[in-house]
């Protein structure tokens, strides 16, 4: 009889088919992963790097990773918590993020996932860049204060609205989210609230106009159950307090 | 900028140049560059209307490498090379003495848009700096008198052409051959042993040699070339890294400057043992000044029947190489990144597996080595494995090349066998008084005097070719915190880690180096450090500590001397901090500063 | 049995005092709370000198001189220090003013603001002056725990308390967790 091939995650056995990464085995058998630049729905990134895990005693990213059988794979030990907290922590200070002035608090990825590696404070020096909030679209806002380049509206435009609305320029901590227009700004797009970009995105960055503070604190997505438990606000309809359309 | 016709016009005939093709776009905005000294919005969407591509997707790609630019620049753009090392050679004085000449600061152009004079990472001149790029052109050893001129020549408007050669003079320094710099090579003798022979006796004889990456990698170089040979696909490439990004490296210069025909031939015999009829060399565009000669060997090589269709009259071998010029991005040295880069996009290095031996390329099997492996292979090809393994220690045969620079009296190209030690190097450069070196650069190993025992291989030091020896004058603290800036700098910006982590590792070493540390400082920068070990994406990032570790261990007094006294620091000078509100309201009253006892009343033990 | 209380002190810098009516939604169990701590220096007391303190409580980011004043000297007389609340985490809403220059936040508050009658920029030295950008109080002293929240719950400062209180390590559950 031949099994199903498995990898071993924190002593559990993780069955997957060929083709599939540490990250969707994982997912498909109902075991979270920390993560914010991986979305099932993509083409995974690697990017953000927070769902790092150790493969054999060494450190990797569990969305860019392929299963593989016989993997040792450990996710939630302190050590890895400890380094996941780290980088939650700098994208932090990377950026502005002021949850109590934010309509996504408490439906946020990324305030979700630092609740769930344990984050009580941003720890490094922070940044304060000064970036724009570009409001010139009818229907929808763009606060860069917010964005981590995680990149998720940038494919879901590209591969999926097939518009490219948005594109990363820069280089280092100069890196930044823009709009393919000549006056980068999304008024002058396609962009529609209804496109997948405007679905995908894990924090405050791309926001719907005249929705904000819809709901009473203590009923929003993350208020009552971590985010291991409830699921990525992308993958949660909007009826139930997510950002996927019904 | 030229007239709206013409501009269009000129446009227009570069990307007719390059055939149209995309993956030339980094070579196309390069060459726009140089008509219009930048790259306006205009120039910028007719390239992407011209290609295809959209306009965002070029402006990326323009803004990502640093010798791109989309802001207005001088006709004459000055860059000074800012390596510890030129830093050591008194490049700080000399920059701050051109721009109060040019009455600009830096990283500005003047107003009349003649000049702009700014900074660039290493650009592999370290033997003879100070130094810098004119419009993409080497500068070397400048000094005072050197500068005054360039004065006069930038403002009697001067074409390069007619600046005088010796200021443009590249040396190659070589002050120690070993096998692959001191035999005579026969052109095309690597070929003819590669024919002779057949790829598959060619592969066991690099087998038998032990070569491994010479980038410092130090991958098999047989076991990579197989790879890419059974890969499937008929379409396959070699590509030749020539970017030599990490400071204190310029062995590759002078094997580009006076071996290229060796490297040529190496990257031809790759070909033909993997299967590939096109081979690149990604060359860093700080040695924009080898292009002209090194396509002209190229030239040559395809006139003696070396290079092109039916090499040595065989119609089953043909190999042909093109050269792309880099526009100052470090990250293009990892691999992948390159391989982006080759395809005219912005660098981003590769999710890794699949390896470019298979995926590289255009997705198609590429090998991708170092300028120094190609050119040991193609030694090997004519002398055999047994020979070349002859040298060196058990896990790594061979020579390496080693560019010395920094505190010695003799600067320059060392080849030696694997398994010298650091102290024999020392020895025969002339550093007398060396307290440490930086080893393999920034991004290798912070090496103290109680290690110089330490033997240069894989299996010890391992290391891609640089050496910048500290002696005991030195502040080993300025080089850690040069190259934390460079790491800063040269961060692509993809991953987390990387991206914030460079930064922050930067502010902590200036907040020490400039005496406003404590030991929690020290502390964060071993947590920091460890943290972009294992988080990074790519080589770049995972590495990108290692000097602040490095000398945290081997030379705590560097630090420990600048500790305050105190148990906590503020992250930012508290007093300079009211100095603005200070300015809007007139204020000079004891209220409006913050003095140090104020400050210390919260930063007791 | 009677146990020494221990003193606590807590000021509110560059914030909304809201963390501190979180304090008092503690309602009966401020009584719980009277008979194991004794307060010092506090908006709640009005003592305004800062004697030695076991424990202190720092609301509110670092906007001002004044701040800095009042966080050293916390620094220095408290055993333990505890930053409370988004403002003195991250800056929160205050720092959202680095989002421009100083100049132009004074001159569109002093200068520019509406009905102003002999406008210009207050410079009495009784008014402490402004830092050029707003910080948390952990890039000023090093800070012993950090209670995030806007504000945190009257439950969620309860259970850090009597954690802190008991000598156990502090460990909030998940709801008690929240950055706004």
């Amino acid at each position: 009889m031949n099994e199903q091939p498995h990898f071993i995650l924190d002593g559990r056995r993780v069955p997957f088919e060929d083709g599939q990464t540490l990250m969707t085995a994982a997912l498909e058998a109902g075991v979270y992963i920390p993560h914010l630049c991986f979305n099932p729905e993509f083409t995974p990134h690697g990017s953000c790097r927070v769902c790092l895990v150790k493969v054999n005693g060494r450190v990797q990213a569990a969305c860019t990773t392929p299963a593989a059988a016989g993997l040792t794979v450990q996710s939630e030990i302190e050590e890895l918590r400890e380094l996941r907290r780290g980088i939650l922590q700098m994208l932090f200070v990377e950026g502005n993020h002021v949850c109590p002035a934010c309509e996504k608090s408490g439906a946020c990825q990324l305030q979700a996932v630092a609740y769930y590696v344990g984050m009580l404070a941003p720890h490094y020096t922070h940044f304060y860049p000064r970036h724009p909030v570009d409001a010139s679209h009818p229907e929808a806002v763009i606060d860069f204060n917010r964005c981590i380049l995680c990149e998720l509206c940038v494919r879901a435009s590209r591969d999926v609205d097939g518009k490219n609305v948005f594109a990363i320029q820069g280089r280092g901590l100069q890196a930044r989210l823009v709009v393919n227009t000549p006056s980068g700004q999304l008024g002058a797009t396609s962009f529609s609230i209804d496109d997948k970009a405007a679905q995908v995105c894990p924090t405050g960055t791309i926001l719907i106009k005249h929705r904000g503070y819809e709901t009473p604190i203590g009923q929003r997505l993350y208020d009552r159950k971590p985010i291991s438990m409830v699921g990525d606000v992308a993958q949660v309809p909007e009826s139930q307090g997510g950002r996927r359309h019904d | 900028m030229a007239e709206p016709m013409t501009f269009a016009q000129t446009v227009r005939d570069i990307v007719r140049r390059h055939g149209g093709l995309s993956t030339r776009l980094l070579q196309i905005l390069r060459e726009v560059q140089d008509h219009l000294t930048w790259l306006p919005s205009e120039a910028l969407e007719q390239v992407a209307e011209e290609l295809g591509l959209s306009p965002d997707k070029v402006r990326g790609v323009a803004k990502f490498y640093s010798f791109l630019y989309t802001d207005p620049r001088g006709s004459y753009d000055i860059l000074f090379s800012d390596n510890i090392t030129d830093r050591m050679l008194g490049n700080r004085e000399l920059l701050h003495y051109l721009c109060e000449r040019f009455g600009i600061g830096i990283g500005e152009t003047r107003a009349d848009g003649v000049v702009s004079v700014g900074t660039t990472s290493c650009t592999g001149m370290c033997d003879q700096g100070p130094a810098a790029l004119v419009n993409g052109y080497t500068l070397t050893r400048l000094d005072r008198a050197r500068l005054d001129r360039i004065v006069e020549l930038v403002n009697g408007r001067i074409p390069l052409e007619q600046w005088p050669r010796e200021f443009f003079e590249v040396t190659s320094n070589i002050r120690r051959a070993d096998i692959l710099l001191g035999r005579h090579f026969a052109d095309g003798a690597a070929v003819r042993a590669v024919l002779r022979r057949g790829p598959e006796a060619m592969l066991d004889e690099l087998v038998k040699s032990g070569l491994r990456g010479q980038g410092g990698a130090g991958y098999k170089s047989a076991a990579k070339w197989m790879a890419c040979r059974n890969a499937p696909g008929e379409v396959k490439y070699v590509v030749c890294n020539a970017d030599e990004g990490e400071p204190g490296t310029f062995k590759d210069r002078v094997l580009m400057q006076d071996f290229a025909d060796l490297v040529f031939e190496g990257m031809t015999l790759c070909g033909r043992v993997i299967g590939a009829r096109q081979g690149f060399v990604y060359l860093r565009g700080e040695y924009r000044y080898l292009l002209k000669a090194l396509r002209e060997t190229l030239q040559r090589r395809r006139e003696t029947g070396l290079l092109g269709e039916a090499i040595l009259g065989d119609p089953s071998f043909n190999f042909d190489i093109d050269i792309h010029l880099g526009a100052g991005a470090y990250v293009c040295g990892e691999e992948s990144a390159l391989i982006e880069s080759l395809e005219g996009k912005h660098g981003v290095p590769r999710i890794r597996p699949p390896f470019p031996t298979t995926h590289g390329y255009l997705n198609r099997p590429t090998v991708v080595n170092n300028v120094e492996t190609f050119a040991a292979a193609a030694k090997i090809a004519v002398e055999g494995g047994e020979w070349f393994a002859s040298r060196g220690t058990a896990e790594s045969k061979g020579t390496k090349l080693l560019s010395l620079s920094g505190d010695c009296e003799r600067p320059g190209i060392y080849e030696y066998p694997f398994g010298v030690t650091v102290q024999r190097v020392l020895e025969d450069c002339g550093a007398r008084d060396a307290q440490g070196i930086q080893m393999a650069g920034p991004a290798g190993h912070t090496v103290s005097a109680k290690q110089f025992g330490r033997r240069i291989c894989f299996e010890d030091l391992a290391t891609g070719g640089s050496f910048m020896v500290f002696d005991r004058s030195r502040d080993i603290l300025d080089g850690i915190r040069n190259f934390t800036q460079f790491f800063v700098h040269e961060s692509c910006g993809f991953c987390t880690p990387c991206r914030v982590g460079t930064s922050l590792m930067r502010d902590l070493v200036t907040k020490v180096h400039t005496g406003h540390g404590t030991r929690q400082d020290l502390e964060e920068m071993r947590k920091l450090g460890r943290i972009m070990q294992v988080a990074c994406h790519c080589g770049l990032g995972q590495t990108a500590p290692n000097p602040v570790l490095d000398s945290l261990d081997e030379f705590p007094e560097a630090y420990e001397r600048r500790l305050r006294s105190t148990a906590y620091e503020p992250a930012f000078d508290l007093n300079a901090a009211l100095e603005e509100a200070r300015q809007l309201t007139g204020r000079r009253d004891p209220g409006a500063y913050l003095n140090e006892r104020d400050l210390l009343l919260g930063a007791m033990p | 049995m009677i146990e020494p209380r221990l003193k606590v002190a807590t000021c509110s810098l560059a914030g909304c005092f809201g963390c501190h009516m979180s304090l008092l939604d503690l309602d009966e169990r401020l009584f719980d709370l009277a008979e194991r701590v004794e307060l010092d220096r506090s908006p709640l007391t009005d003592i305004k000198e800062l004697g030695e303190c076991d424990i202190g409580l720092i609301e509110g980011g670092v906007c001002n001189a004044e701040n800095v004043h009042v966080l050293m000297e916390f620094r220095a007389r408290c055993k333990t220090l505890i930053a409370i609340g988004a403002c003195a985490l991250n800056g929160g809403i205050p720092a959202m003013r680095n989002q421009f220059a100083l100049k132009d936040c004074l001159e569109e508050s002093y200068l520019r603001g509406v009905g102003l009658v002999d406008p210009q920029i207050p410079n009495d030295p009784e008014i402490p002056l402004l830092l050029a950008q707003v910080h948390p109080v952990h890039e000023v002293v090093k800070i012993d725990y950090f209670l995030p929240g806007c504000p945190p719950s009257a439950d969620t400062i309860w259970t850090f308390v009597n954690q802190l209180l008991s000598g156990q390590p502090v460990a909030l559950s998940y709801t008690q967790i929240h950055y706004d």
